[in-house]
Order: C-alpha cells, then sequence, then structure tokens
C-alpha cells in the first residue's frame, strides 16, 4: 500500500509507530479484536485501481465530455429545476471552503455559518412576507412532502387537498410522506384558464380537510389570481393554507403569499443564485405564519436570534423544541429530516442580497417579457397552440402540438438536430392535454435564442 | 505552567453586522439586462393582464453593491471552523474528510455538470449518467447489494427510503395491517426511530446491556412478533462498538418475516471489510457527503443512496440509472413495478455522486480498506491518549478497550470533580481553534458525552493537537474552572444566553420578526 495524498497517516512508518503506541501487530489483528470473524470480508474487491490527479482529472473531462449543454445547446426546461443566471459572486461563495467544509460546529466557532442562515431565513421571510423561515429541506419536492404533513398535526383532521396541476414528483413524494397520516384529493382546474376550479374545491373542501394546496405560479405556469378567495375559502372551513411557489422569483412581479393568506409556504429555492447541476442542486424552502401553533409543528429547525452575555451583542441559537426534533425526539419528532442544503441556503442569501428589491423586480419584468415574447412567437405558428391555458403565465407555459400530428417525443428529437431542448413532454402526466410539453423561458434566452426556437419549431412540425 | 485565558489563538472578531444594517437606498449588486425594445413593441405591457391586487407592491431586501455583498460573506466565512480551516476530529458521528479541490471544481465551475438540466434527453447527460452508473456498480460491489437507487438527498432521507421499501414490501404481500412495528437500538441513529414513525410504523427501542454496550439477544426475541415489520439500526454504533450480534438479529428479524435496513452512515471503518449484504442486509444507505468525501456544506448538500438485495429491486424509488449493453446507452430506468416513488425531485444529488465517483477512483482498490484501517488506527490511537487526561473516561472499556473509527467518552468524572460539564468544555475547546465537538445523539445514555471521530484524513499532529486542548482544559478545570465557565474567549461572540430561546414569544426567526418583536418596528 502507498502513501495517499489525503491519508496523512498512511506512511508506513507512521502507521508502525501508531501500532507500536496502542499495543496492535497490525490491522489484522485490529479487525479482529473489533469485528466478529464470520462477518469481517475475505474477498477481493473488484474495484478499478487508483489513479493520479492528473489521470482522475483527464478521465472525468473525457466522461463529461459526453455531456451537451450550454454552448451547443438552447435548453428550455424548467419544471423544478430552472435555468437562471447565477451571479459570480454566488460561485465564489459557494467554493469559499469555510462554508463548504463547514457541519455541525456550534455558534462559537461556526458564527459567520449561523449569521448566514439567519439571513438566509431572514431574506427569504422578506420575498415571500412570512415571519417563520426554516433551515431548508432537500429540495422543493420534498418541502412539499413536509408540508403535507403540517396541517394534519394542526388541526388533528386527516384529508389534504392538493390542485391537480402538480408536478406527479410531488404527488409521489406527498403521497410517501403522509400515507397512514392522511389522505390526498386532488382538486380539479378550470379547462379554460388553467387556474384552480373554486365550485370543485368548494364541493370537496369540508370540515374534515386538514389542509389545501395550491401552487403559484402553478406547475405548468399559470399565475392563480383567484388566491384571496381561495384563502377565505380555506380559512372558513378551518383548515390551513399551504402555498407553493415554483419559482421564487416571480415573486418580483406577484404578491406573496404571506399576503394573500398563506399560513405554511414551500418553494424551490434554486433559482435564488444555484446552477442546475443536473437537479442535482436544489433548496427546499419552508415558511410559516409566526404562530406558537404553526411553529410548533413545523418540520425542520430553526435559527433565532439570541442575546450573549455582552449586552448589545446579537448571537444566534437553534431554536429546538425538544419534542419536535429527530435528534433528540426520535420516534416521537415531526420531522427525519438532517443534513440538507445548508451551503446552497448560504448562496441563496448571497443572491438575494446581490437583486435587492429593484433587481428581482426586474428580473422578474424581464423574464415575463422574455416568456410572453416567446408564446406570442409560437402561437403565430399555426398548428401549435400555445399556451394550452388562457390565463397569465410567468416564465413556464404550456405548448400543444396535437395538431401537427407528431408527439412531443418525436418534436424534441428533431429539435435536437437544431442544438435545441425542447419542453418536458407532459403526454403521460396529463394525458388529457394531449401532445403537450411544458416550456420554460427565462433570463438566459435572449431575442435571438427564442427566435431561433421558433424557426426550428417551425420547420420541425 | 500558568493558566491564562489565551491559548495562542484567536478567532477573527468582524463585529459584521446583520446584512439589513449594511448598504444603501438604491444601491445594487446586479444589472439586470434590459428587455429588447423589439420584444416590448411585441408583447406590450406584460404586467396589464395581472389583476392589481395580485401585482407585488413592496419588498423589503437590504440593498447593497457588489462589493459589499462579497465583503460581508468573506468576512463571515472567516468565522467558520470547517475541516479545511480546523481540526474537525471534533465532529464525531460526522465522518469529516478532505474533499479533493478537483472534484469541487469540476462540480461548481464545469458548465457541462453545473449547468445540466435533469430533463435534457439523455443523449445529451451521457457523461453524468455514465459517472452515476460506475459509482452504483462501486457501492454494489462494496456492500454486495444488488442496485442502488441515488433518490435519497441525504442519509436520514436514505433511512426514510428503506422504511417506505419496508412499508411497501408488507403492503403488496397484504400484511401491512398486522405489520405495524419496527424495531431499532438506542444507539443507532435517531433517524432510524424518527424515519419509520415518519413512515406510520409504532418504533420499539432496544436499549443497551450496561456491560456490553449492546441490546441482548433475548431482548429481540421478546419483542418480535407477527407484528414486526422489521429491524432500522446503525452498525457500528456512534460509541464505536461493532454490534456482534447483528447476524443473529438479522436471522431472528428474517424468521418473523421482517426486513433488515443496515443504517450504514458510520461505514468509514468497515468499508471494505464488512459487506451489509453479505451479512444478510435486506437494504441499508450509505452517506455520499460522509464516508465518500463529499464535503458537509454548512448541513447540506447531502446524498443517501439506497441499496437493495435482488428481491427488492423493484422497490426501489426512481429513476434507477442503468446502461443497455445493446445500445451502448446508460439510460434512467423507470420501470420498477413496485416502486414507493418518489421522495426528492429527479434523480439525486449529482455533485455528491461526482465527488463520492471521484474520491473511490483517487483511492482505488489499493487504498479502500486502508481508509477503514487508518481510521481505526487514529481512533484507537487518540483514544490512548485522551484516556490519559484527568476527569476522562471511556464507557464499556472492559469489555471493549478498543474501538472502531469513533468512540463516546465521558467527562463525568471531570464534572464531579470540578464542576465543568461537556457543554463547558464543548465551548472552551472553540478557543483553541478547534470546532465544537458532537455530544451524542439522543437517547443520553453515557453522562457528559463527547463524541471524536479522527478519520483517516486526520495526521497523528492533529490528533495530538485535540488532545493537548482537551489535557490543556482538563488542566484549567482542575485549577481555575471560571476560566472553562464563562468560556468562549477567543470567539467572534460572547457565552449566549438560551433562556429567550425556550419561550416562543420571544423567538425570531426572520429579522422582520425581530424587528417587530425587539425594536417594535410594525413597518
Amino acid at each position: 500500500m502507498s502513501t495517499h495524498p489525503y491519508m496523512p497517516n498512511s506512511v508506513p512508518k507512521i502507521k508502525e509507530e501508531m501500532y507500536r503506541e496502542i499495543g496492535i501487530s497490525g490491522v489484522e489483528e485490529l479487525i479482529r479484536k473489533l469485528v466478529p470473524e464470520d462477518i469481517i470480508f475475505h474477498g477481493e474487491l473488484s474495484l478499478p485501481e487508483a489513479i493520479s490527479e492528473l489521470e482522475l482529472k483527464r478521465h472525468l473531462e473525457s466522461v463529461l465530455s459526453k455531456n451537451k449543454i450550454t454552448e451547443d445547446l438552447s435548453v428550455f426546461l424548467g419544471a423544478g429545476s430552472y435555468p437562471h443566471f447565477v451571479p459570480s459572486l454566488c460561485d465564489e461563495i459557494y467554493s469559499r471552503s469555510e462554508f463548504a467544509t463547514a457541519y455541525v460546529g456550534d455558534v462559537y466557532g461556526d458564527y459567520g455559518k449561523f449569521q448566514a442562515l439567519f439571513e438566509f431565513q431572514s431574506m427569504v421571510g422578506d420575498l415571500l412576507e412570512m415571519d417563520v423561515v426554516s433551515l431548508p429541506t432537500y429540495d422543493g419536492v420534498s418541502a412539499a412532502g413536509e408540508a403535507a404533513r403540517i396541517p394534519t398535526r394542526v388541526t388533528g383532521r386527516k384529508e389534504i387537498l392538493v390542485p391537480k396541476i402538480i408536478n406527479q414528483e410531488k404527488i409521489s413524494t406527498i403521497e410517501n410522506y403522509v400515507e397512514l397520516l392522511a389522505d390526498v384529493k386532488l382538486v380539479d382546474y378550470d379547462p379554460e384558464t388553467g387556474q384552480l376550479d373554486i365550485e370543485d374545491l368548494k364541493e370537496k373542501i369540508s370540515s374534515e380537510t386538514a389542509g389545501v394546496f395550491i401552487e403559484n405560479p402553478s406547475y405548468l405556469g399559470v399565475i392563480e389570481t383567484q388566491t384571496k378567495e381561495i384563502g377565505e375559502i380555506v380559512h372558513d372551513h378551518g383548515a390551513i393554507f399551504v402555498v407553493g411557489v415554483n419559482d421564487p422569483l416571480s415573486l418580483g412581479v406577484l404578491s406573496a403569499p404571506g399576503d394573500y393568506g398563506a399560513d405554511v409556504v414551500y418553494a424551490e429555492g434554486q433559482p435564488l443564485g444555484l446552477h442546475m447541476g443536473c437537479g442535482g442542486i436544489s433548496l427546499g424552502v419552508l415558511a410559516c405564519r409566526d404562530e406558537p401553533t404553526l411553529v410548533e409543528v413545523m418540520p425542520q429547525l430553526f435559527l433565532s436570534v439570541t442575546k450573549t452575555a455582552r449586552e448589545g451583542e446579537l448571537g444566534f441559537s437553534w431554536f429546538a423544541l425538544p419534542e419536535r426534533m429527530m435528534y433528540v425526539a426520535r420516534e416521537k419528532c415531526r420531522s427525519f429530516v438532517g443534513t440538507s442544503a445548508g451551503l446552497h441556503a448560504i448562496v441563496a442569501g448571497v443572491y438575494l442580497s446581490l437583486m435587492g428589491p429593484q433587481g428581482i423586480r426586474e428580473l422578474a419584468e424581464l423574464i415575463m417579457y422574455r416568456s410572453h415574447y416567446a408564446i406570442k412567437k409560437i402561437s403565430q405558428l399555426g398548428e401549435i397552440k400555445a399556451p394550452v391555458f388562457k390565463g397569465s403565465h410567468f416564465e413556464e407555459f404550456t405548448v400543444n402540438f396535437t395538431n401537427t400530428g407528431k408527439t412531443v417525443k418525436e418534436i424534441n428529437k428533431a429539435l435536437l438536430e437544431h442544438g435545441i431542448q425542447g419542453g418536458k413532454d407532459l403526454s403521460r402526466e396529463f394525458p388529457e392535454l394531449g401532445n403537450t410539453a411544458l416550456y420554460c423561458v427565462t433570463e438566459l434566452h435572449t431575442k435571438e435564442d427564442l427566435d431561433k426556437l421558433v424557426s426550428a419549431l417551425e420547420e420541425v412540425i | 505552567m500558568t493558566l491564562e485565558r489565551d491559548t495562542g489563538y484567536q478567532a477573527v472578531v468582524w463585529n459584521e453586522p446583520i446584512i439589513y444594517k449594511l448598504g444603501h437606498k438604491e444601491r445594487r449588486g446586479q444589472i439586470i439586462p434590459k428587455v429588447e425594445k423589439e420584444i416590448k413593441e411585441a408583447v406590450g405591457d406584460v404586467l396589464s393582464e395581472i389583476p392589481a391586487e395580485m401585482l407585488r407592491k413592496n419588498i423589503t431586501l437590504p440593498e447593497l453593491t457588489e462589493v459589499e455583498v462579497a465583503r460581508h460573506y468573506i468576512r463571515l466565512s472567516q468565522q467558520i471552523l470547517g475541516f479545511d480551516t480546523s481540526i474537525n476530529i471534533s465532529q464525531g458521528t460526522c465522518t469529516m474528510k478532505y474533499s479533493s479541490k478537483l472534484n469541487e471544481r469540476l462540480a461548481l465551475y464545469d458548465s457541462r455538470v453545473a449547468d445540466a438540466h435533469p430533463l435534457q434527453d439523455e443523449e445529451t447527460i451521457q457523461g453524468i449518467l455514465e459517472i452515476a452508473y460506475n459509482l452504483k456498480k462501486m457501492l454494489m460491489e462494496l456492500s454486495g447489494m444488488a442496485d442502488f437507487s441515488f433518490t435519497p438527498r441525504g442519509g436520514t432521507q436514505g433511512v426514510f427510503a428503506n422504511a417506505i421499501i419496508i412499508r411497501e414490501y408488507h403492503k403488496r404481500n397484504g400484511e401491512l395491517d398486522k405489520r405495524t412495528e419496527t424495531i431499532t437500538t438506542a444507539y443507532s441513529h435517531p433517524c432510524n426511530s424518527g424515519a419509520p414513525a415518519t413512515a406510520g410504523f409504532k418504533v420499539i427501542t432496544l436499549y443497551p446491556d450496561p456491560e456490553t454496550g449492546c441490546p441482548d439477544v433475548e431482548a429481540l426475541k421478546s419483542v418480535v412478533s407477527e407484528r414486526t415489520a422489521g429491524l432500522m439500526m446503525t452498525d457500528p454504533y456512534d460509541t464505536g462498538v461493532f454490534d456482534p450480534n447483528i447476524k443473529e438479529y438479522i436471522k431472528i428479524i428474517h424468521e418473523v418475516g421482517g426486513l433488515f435496513a443496515w443504517d450504514s452512515a458510520n461505514a468509514n471503518s468497515i468499508l471494505g471489510w464488512v459487506r451489509p449484504r453479505d451479512v444478510g442486509a435486506d437494504l441499508m444507505q450509505y452517506n455520499l457527503h460522509k464516508t465518500f468525501s463529499a464535503p458537509h456544506g454548512s448541513y447540506g448538500p447531502a446524498s443517501g443512496p439506497v441499496g437493495v438485495s435482488e428481491e427488492l429491486k423493484d422497490f426501489l424509488p426512481v429513476p434507477v440509472v442503468e446502461y443497455d449493453g445493446e445500445r451502448e446507452r446508460y439510460y434512467l430506468d423507470y420501470d420498477r413495478p413496485y416502486t414507493i416513488g418518489k421522495l426528492a425531485g429527479f434523480f439525486g444529488t449529482i455533485p455528491c455522486i461526482l465527488k463520492a465517483y471521484s474520491w473511490l477512483r483517487s483511492m482505488g482498490k489499493e487504498n479502500i480498506k486502508q481508509v477503514a484501517e487508518i481510521a481505526m488506527l487514529n481512533n484507537n490511537y487518540l483514544l490512548k491518549k485522551i484516556l490519559e487526561v484527568p476527569g476522562v473516561s471511556l464507557p464499556y472499556s472492559e469489555r471493549y478497550p478498543y474501538r472502531l473509527e469513533q468512540a463516546r467518552i465521558s467527562l463525568q468524572k471531570l464534572k464531579e470533580d470540578t464542576g465543568v460539564g461537556t457543554d463547558d468544555v464543548n465551548r472552551r475547546i472553540v478557543d483553541y481553534g478547534i470546532v465544537s465537538y458532537w455530544t451524542s445523539h439522543h437517547p443520553l445514555i453515557v453522562p457528559e458525552p463527547v463524541t471524536p471521530e479522527p478519520t483517516e484524513a486526520f495526521s497523528r499532529e492533529d490528533i495530538e493537537k485535540f488532545v493537548d486542548a482537551f489535557r490543556n482544559i482538563s488542566k484549567e478545570a482542575y485549577t481555575d474552572p471560571e476560566i472553562v465557565l464563562t468560556a468562549p474567549h477567543n470567539c467572534p461572540i460572547h457565552q449566549i444566553d438560551p433562556t429567550p430561546l425556550s419561550d416562543p414569544e420571544k423567538l425570531a426567526m426572520t429579522w422582520r420578526a425581530y424587528k417587530k418583536k425587539y425594536l417594535k418596528d410594525r413597518s
């Protein structure tokens, strides 16, 4: 065995001296003192041999060169992971090894981490107009799962109403999180506007309903404008109003959930200064109103401001209700969530402080102009209907290809030849919409990119 | 030696204000591209179609230039004792290890990873799929399991996935109505209680025998029944003891028709030495952000791939990354007939997957068992030295004088002798430039606990510095306990007042809440 750069004590002489110090002859003796003989693996592992950093770098680069993205591919996908510009400072802070390599150290050693995470909670609170924001969970999808457990805990009722227009990954996750706890029922959408069908909500909501979910903008990009009315119906029935935000950047133009009565909010925070990382970089946001009944049942850890021994000094500390966190409460916990997305939360704070109120507003407007331009141009292509719904859209919108006689799969294959990745195929999730795709247009797509998309679509249909 | 507060270390103290107190109205950190004139002309006023009450009126974010934001966050970063700055032996159960900078650069700055969208055509993400697939094959080899899914976004979500698979397995067999209980052991990570409870199971916890630190086989026999859905436990425990009865437990669980899920968060010292499937485990998860070097990122990102036996392959959360030899293509397989579906979006924490793959390739076959060896050697070396410090002891040491990769030591004697307990020492150790340590998971069985874990990434010198700090603090406790009791002294802030934190009325989880509650600002 050789000395390895990641293992300072792999020098044979050091190991020998350390073994002597502990009175053991070597690893074979040590492992047998610790693990029963019949449990020890005696075979030989079939793994590749060690390689140098230079070889590894070349190997990884050669494998990754099989990916095609950005430079040679224009991507119009969203649906949970959103292409947005990431300011360089966000990457700089993401890669600061002090943030990247810290973990659960307490406030005295990791004060900067605590302050950055508290500032994340605070700035997200401002964006959502919510006074309580927790430390993050994994992603927007699991945040929806966590949020679905809250209404039952508050009300003791066992029924959750979820909009029919929602990512199927979220439905599956919500069901996994609440099975044996609550039933999930779907509320229909208005086929014309794509917004929630209020009549269907009124029909389904009852004194058994623990909570009602809406998403704004919805999974299919429609801006829900009946929010006040929905909130009133929900509260009139003593249920919890849960609002999901698919892309928080929409809040640069749209009213915040806190402004229209949301009790609980979940969101995907990746658009806030984080790359998509092939869907692997995500940030689950959870927030609620500042009411003890809600705060007590929120599943995640929070940081709170506190005082220190020095007058006027601001300290931060975990707010740990012992009966809530898995680490302490074990099977009585509200959530099993452990290590989640701290670094991503810190970077979201960097992003929000860079953008400020003006930046967020201007960016959201820019996105809307660009997406509406795309909608307008695409809808002028005779056989394509865009969007399917009449409601207003933020950055995502549906494009229906049924009249072209081609499937979304065929269209997308053909678009790839033009260096374009078309929208998400919705034909399985929403068969009633025929051959429909979900497109996403953001600040990354210039007029030139959009014109290119339109002429490519014209060619392939 | 003269005792004084000065330890030779002083943290950076910037007294950095909360970000809301920085900046100035109308400052900005980003210029947003202008909307093209042609676009504006083509679409008109896009906001006009949104009803006025749905338009955002006001946003209360801070207003800073890029310069100010950069300085603020760099200053905050200087007030953190992460792995790269400090001796993180303290953070036991966390497996703190070095994350190579090559991996960090590729994961963040290589656009082919960072800017790929998960729903892109598989043809365009073959590189990432190939890495994930080859990592899966290596995890299968290390564990003996038949397949892995990368969907879970953390170790505890991996354990949750195990609980859901157990639930689905019994449901398929028509037995979920009666199989309502899972069992765990008190020294297993608390998520082995929390995750199955979230999945709807009643959880039974076996407590350790005071002599052995492990539950008695008879104790397990007495709680299993036709209600048993599964046994979910960590091995080795956070005490650094490998529960030697695990094979027997698995036999007992299988005899009553239950499944065994092996929480492998503590796998670092058995990597290459013990393969969970060979021992009989049906399910497991690895923590890529611990054992496989992906850094912990101030509490995440994380990845907890779930591995299963041949019999449970169809239950895995989808998608599972596969290779089609005929087409010579990697692909995402959604066709698992009994899949538990989803717990999170897409197909996993790609940056962690890339880093774990890269770490394994760097270590290679010849070093994997050495990782475990040095983790054990370091730990036993540390134990030998730290047990010489007055006031420090090791519970269960008669039975288990040696430990695997970590150990839960006790400062009970120190507390009895001096009044200085583990929480006090934990504040004082930061004055030595060492990040605070992990005390214990619950239930608190070892009194005044400390759980260090000197992984293979620490040098002998690091271990000695860590022990020196304990030796000094012990001396301080016996001669001038006030120094320890009033610690920290060399940190960015002073001892915090914990009282407001137990009163919900006084909590402030955001600056806006703080302003309302403390500054009486209703704006």
